[in-house]
């Protein structure tokens, strides 16, 4: 007996698996309001350990903002499919006739919007907080979006991989710093090199190159570490 | 064939819980797994539907689409009943939003469509979950203990809408501890034969 239910497609797919995910973390801004106010209270944070010098602390902000962006975005992406997992919709989402990674890919975009979008529109404003030079604000808004959307692809792949074991959360931090570095690397080095008036653009071209080159590989990757981790 | 398992035999870690489980399912069907807690029912179905791969040994072959309704009701609990359903992650609810509220008052929760389906209740929340029965067109379903947490007049509703199901030509397998619902139309498969 075949069923006559005509096949969504799989932007349709895609877009539903947004949708629901997207309006779900609206329903918690909590979720949402949590990477940021991390983000700011570090950075209030440092001025006053480290003492007020305006140039010292020019000099270490590129290193400072991108590192603490790292640890945000690596606090709430850790957690990515554990409530899936928990409610029983990753068993149900595996079930669907679709790839894994296309359905996954759409919930990690809606969590990006909510995280990693948010937190390098907000970063001119830190990055001033900590005396960044004004050349280097913008290399900062756009190294971090490149930049965030490495890290969310990664921490998803990393809960992917961790999201059935119990206290994952320090297998998960070997698992997945590793990876974060390269991408560190470019960041800051591209807003360094803005800051010191040379062109950040090559920097900021390799970070576009490692977003792109993961965006089409890390979702295969996250599609099967998803039918890993329902599978025990 | 709705679905045919043969020489089924279930692993959990290194133990073995069932083994030479044969399961013929054709339309117009129902099929009970019985046996003790622990026996591996849930471990059996959720082999049944592929939602788990390892461990699960043997020949398992679908001949149609297929509804899985496990123990938890894959619900975001910030979001509407509706939303909930007409964005469900198996994807196979296609209907306009007009026919998932009808579907809502069918299983008794009009007024509730479009409240948060946390703030409802555990039984109201397995209405929610089941409502999709109504939605799919899926020949076989396959449902884990699905009439915990309903009450006396949802338990009623489940199994009209089961044997309406099955009347059209569907068929249905699941667990449950309540004996026998559906009397001569139902089958048992007693997991406790196949324990190892």
């Amino acid at each position: 007996m075949p069923s006559d239910r005509p096949l969504l497609s799989l932007r349709a797919a895609f877009l539903r698996q947004f949708l629901r995910n997207g309006r779900g973390i609206m329903t918690r801004p909590a979720d949402v309001a949590n990477p940021l106010l991390f983000f700011f209270m570090v950075i209030t944070l440092f001025p006053l350990g480290l003492g007020p010098d305006p140039t010292r602390l020019a000099t270490l902000a590129p290193g400072i903002l991108w590192v603490v962006a790292l640890l945000a975005s690596l606090m709430v992406s850790a957690k990515l499919f554990a409530s899936d997992f928990e409610d029983g919709s990753l068993e149900q989402l595996a079930l669907a006739p679709y790839p894994l990674a296309v359905t996954a890919l759409a919930e990690v975009c809606a969590h990006w919007l909510a995280t990693g979008f948010l937190l390098a529109l907000v970063s001119p404003i830190f990055g001033v907080m900590l005396g960044l030079p004004n050349e280097g604000l913008l290399t900062l808004l756009v190294s971090l979006l490149l930049g965030t959307i490495c890290l969310t692809l990664i921490g998803a792949l990393g809960s992917a991989l961790t999201v059935n074991i119990r206290r994952g959360g320090l297998l998960l931090s070997v698992l997945i710093i590793p990876l974060n570095v390269p991408v560190l690397i470019f960041g800051t080095a591209a807003v360094r090199e803005a800051v010191l008036g040379g062109n950040p653009e090559s920097w900021l071209a390799l970070l576009g190159g490692l977003a792109l080159g993961s965006l089409v590989v890390v979702p295969l990757a996250i599609g099967a570490a998803l039918r890993v981790s329902l599978d025990s | 064939m709705l679905l045919e398992a043969t020489q089924v035999a279930i692993e959990r870690g290194d133990r073995r819980l069932l083994s030479g489980v044969d399961l013929g399912v054709t339309g117009g069907e129902i099929w009970q797994l019985v046996g003790a807690n622990g026996v591996g029912k849930t471990s059996l179905l959720r082999g049944l539907a592929g939602v788990a791969t390892l461990g699960v040994i043997g020949d398992i072959r679908h001949g149609s689409t297929f509804l899985y309704l496990g123990h938890a009701s894959a619900l975001k609990l910030g979001l509407s009943a509706v939303d909930n359903l007409r964005w469900h992650p198996a994807c196979d609810v296609t209907a306009p939003a007009d026919q998932i509220c009808e579907a809502l008052a069918a299983v008794n929760l009009a007024g509730y469509e479009y409240r948060p389906v946390g703030a409802l209740s555990a039984g109201q929340q397995r209405r929610v979950a089941l409502a999709r029965l109504l939605l799919t067109d899926a020949p076989l379903w396959l449902l884990d203990e699905p009439f915990t947490a309903l009450d006396v007049a949802g338990c009623e509703w489940l199994e009209a809408c089961v044997r309406g199901h099955v009347s059209g030509g569907g068929a249905t397998v699941f667990t449950s501890h309540q004996p026998s619902r559906f009397g001569a139309l139902q089958q048992d498969l007693d997991l406790g034969q196949y324990a190892v």
